[in-house]
């Protein structure tokens, strides 16, 4: 390294310091990002470029090849449409019910209560287990003859199948993921919620303004910016669903639960024909729209430094 | 006593009586620790019954067994009841065979004394037994220490790797000037929002043009550089003292001694905070292995476990002993967090 040194001069080391990790961003990050583009507009079942002809937009034709965009039945390629439609679905649900309970969570968390630090790491905790774990642990509860199950039955009622249900298994690949990440976004809000300063609390207890008011006046108004940066990371997120979900229904029943990137992971590795070129595409079409929110997210941060 | 000074305690330490809201929120924190931690504790729980137990339904809250006993003359451990007789006395006794509805019993205690008792007279005696063999059987079984130092190797390997080079990065970008730092910093950031989702294919195709594929390395390697890494790294370096670095030139140090000797140690703290989740997420990583690896042999405990759920549907109780120790390192560096989280990962942005 010191030889090193002498030849190249002090400044210039920094390019030896930085040579690692950009050989690796740059074979598995940049590198890839070309070759997706290139999978997306060529044909055929080798796995190699170099091998593969040139279809042009014909991957994005055969994706986009629809009678109406609402029905994914009237498409060409409807498993992906069921994808597209079951993450816009489940996005929708997660999101609100992620925004909905991290805030309750956080506004609870946030005040002066005892053991505060113990509450605040019990929401955290499944967000360290990993998503096929968090995944087993509800099938466990949630089978036929599971705990939940049990309950009902105590409670007079009927067996429920919840992954034969296509409405119950929704719900369950909502309430999971719900379940497993909203201690992260809790932390987000809470962290939002220390920055508010401490005298406008004082100053509305002062004027004994009601809870209620102080929330809505003074709370909610001040976290805003936090709840946006919440919003579009659950977004991003949710666009990007997979495993536990995958673990949990695996898609079922039937393809009630299929989200895109399942689509393209057994697209590209698992169905019959290894159809890299339309799994390609189709993470194209998922990389736009994750870029879309990419960038609305850094607008977000952006107004928060405002 | 407890529980009235808990719920008594005043916002503010003010003499404000108790609102409904704060009622309301010990209910919602409550049932926020048994919602959160109860689905752990029932898979830990149910992790120790036996097989039998398992199917019982309704299920039993402890691991039950029933009792079994040695009974002279007999060859087999024989089950034990809890037996209603005729004159309306209640026994304990073993079960030696069943015919239809009328079961053959003994007393354990006088094996010579033989009784038939219809079946719904009996009630097994049952204790809390813990069913290690849940744990003890997948070992021979299913190569399961294999998937576990698998995914101990991939974790400690990929950790490591990810520390020597996201620190030497950002202590090039935190230490120098030079032409192209700009555009060096800019695509750490870019990177930064690009999933492995979206570029799965190709990150396979690199894997496999560099032969990789069915190899632990294949998962170890195209995580290796993670751009939170480097700029965690980056943003501690640029608070250490500038005259630090300066006196070591000063002694003609040489630029990797001072990374080496002067900087990394004092990095320690963050080269922890990454070194945890660097661990996390490569323990907990499914959908990149599970798309490059294809052999049993090199599974990770993760896609093991995805495996097993397909073949052993009806083998819970291995499945859930698995599951729980791909649990214990989770728990340990949740033990180990506590601290943390309540200061507060989220404003870093982390996961």
């Amino acid at each position: 390294m010191r030889g090193m040194q002498r030849l190249i001069g002090v400044r210039r080391m920094a390019y030896m310091f930085l040579l690692p990790n950009f050989v690796f961003f740059g074979l598995f990050v940049f590198l890839p990002i070309g070759i997706n583009v290139v999978f997306s507009v060529t044909g055929g079942t080798a796995l190699f470029p170099s091998q593969r002809p040139y279809v042009g937009g014909e991957q994005f034709a055969y994706l986009f090849d629809c009678g109406s965009y609402l029905d994914p039945a009237s498409c060409r390629e409807d498993h992906f449409w069921r994808g597209v439609a079951n993450t816009a679905k489940f996005i929708v649900f997660q999101v609100t019910a992620m925004v909905l309970f991290s805030l309750v969570t956080a506004l609870i968390l946030n005040m002066k209560i005892r053991g505060r630090g113990f509450f605040r790491a019990v929401y955290f905790f499944p967000v360290l287990l990993s998503p096929v774990v968090v995944a087993l642990i509800w099938k466990w509860i949630l089978q036929r003859d599971g705990l939940l199950n049990a309950a009902i039955t105590t409670l007079g009622g009927q067996k429920i199948l919840f992954f034969v249900d296509p409405g119950w298994a929704m719900f369950w690949a909502v309430f999971v993921s719900v379940w497993a990440h909203m201690g992260f976004y809790t932390l987000i809000l809470l962290a939002g919620l220390q920055a508010i300063p401490a005298d406008l609390y004082e100053a509305a207890e002062m004027d004994a303004t009601p809870r209620w008011r102080v929330l809505t006046y003074i709370t909610l108004p001040l976290l805003w910016p936090n709840m946006i940066v919440v919003i579009v990371l659950a977004l991003i997120k949710g666009a990007q669903t997979f495993d536990e979900v995958f673990v949990l229904t695996g898609g079922g029943p039937g393809t009630a639960t299929l989200m895109i990137v399942q689509y393209i992971y057994e697209t590209a590795f698992s169905s019959q024909v290894q159809n890299f070129g339309l799994a390609a595409a189709a993470s194209v079409v998922l990389g736009a729209v994750l870029f879309v929110l990419t960038l609305l997210q850094f607008a977000a941060a952006r107004r928060k430094e405002v | 006593m407890r529980l009235s000074s808990l719920l008594g305690q005043r916002r503010n330490g003010r003499g404000r009586p108790l609102h409904w809201t704060d009622i309301a929120a010990y209910a919602y924190l409550a049932l926020g620790v048994v919602l959160m931690f109860g689905p752990v504790l029932w898979l830990v729980l149910s992790s120790f019954k036996t097989q039998s137990a398992l199917l019982e339904f309704p299920p039993s809250l402890l691991p039950f067994a029933q009792v079994e006993v040695t009974v002279p003359g007999q060859p087999q451990k024989l089950p034990l009841f809890r037996v209603t007789l005729p004159d309306g006395s209640v026994r304990e006794l073993a079960q030696v065979r069943r015919v239809g509805l009328i079961a053959q019993m003994v007393d354990p205690a006088n094996p010579a004394q033989q009784f038939r008792v219809a079946i719904d007279k009996r009630e097994p005696v049952r204790q809390i037994a813990l069913a290690t063999e849940n744990y003890s059987e997948p070992l021979q079984r299913f190569a399961f220490l294999r998937f576990l130092s698998n995914s101990v190797f991939v974790t400690l390997v990929a950790t490591l790797i990810t520390l020597l080079i996201n620190s030497m990065a950002a202590y090039g970008l935190a230490v120098y000037q030079f032409p192209g730092k700009q555009a060096a910093t800019l695509a750490v950031i870019g990177t930064l929002m690009i999933p492995v989702t979206i570029i799965l294919v190709p990150v396979y195709l690199v894997v496999t043009e560099l032969g990789l594929t069915n190899s632990l390395w294949a998962v170890i390697l195209p995580g290796a550089a993670t751009p939170t890494g480097v700029f965690l790294l980056r943003q501690y370096m640029l608070t250490l003292p500038k005259d630090l670095i300066e006196a070591a030139r000063m002694d003609k140090a040489s630029e990797w001694q001072i990374y080496w000797r002067i900087v990394m140690p004092l990095t320690l703290p963050a080269l922890a905070v990454l070194a945890i989740f660097s661990i996390m997420w490569r323990w907990n990583e499914f959908l990149w292995p599970l798309a490059v690896l294809t052999k049993t042999e090199v599974y990770t405990l993760q896609i093991a476990l995805n495996a097993f759920q397909g073949e052993l549907q009806t083998q819970w109780h291995y499945l859930l002993a698995m599951t729980v120790v791909t649990l214990i390192p989770v728990a340990l560096v949740f033990v180990f967090l506590q601290r943390f989280i309540t200061t507060g990962i989220g404003s870093t942005g982390m996961k």
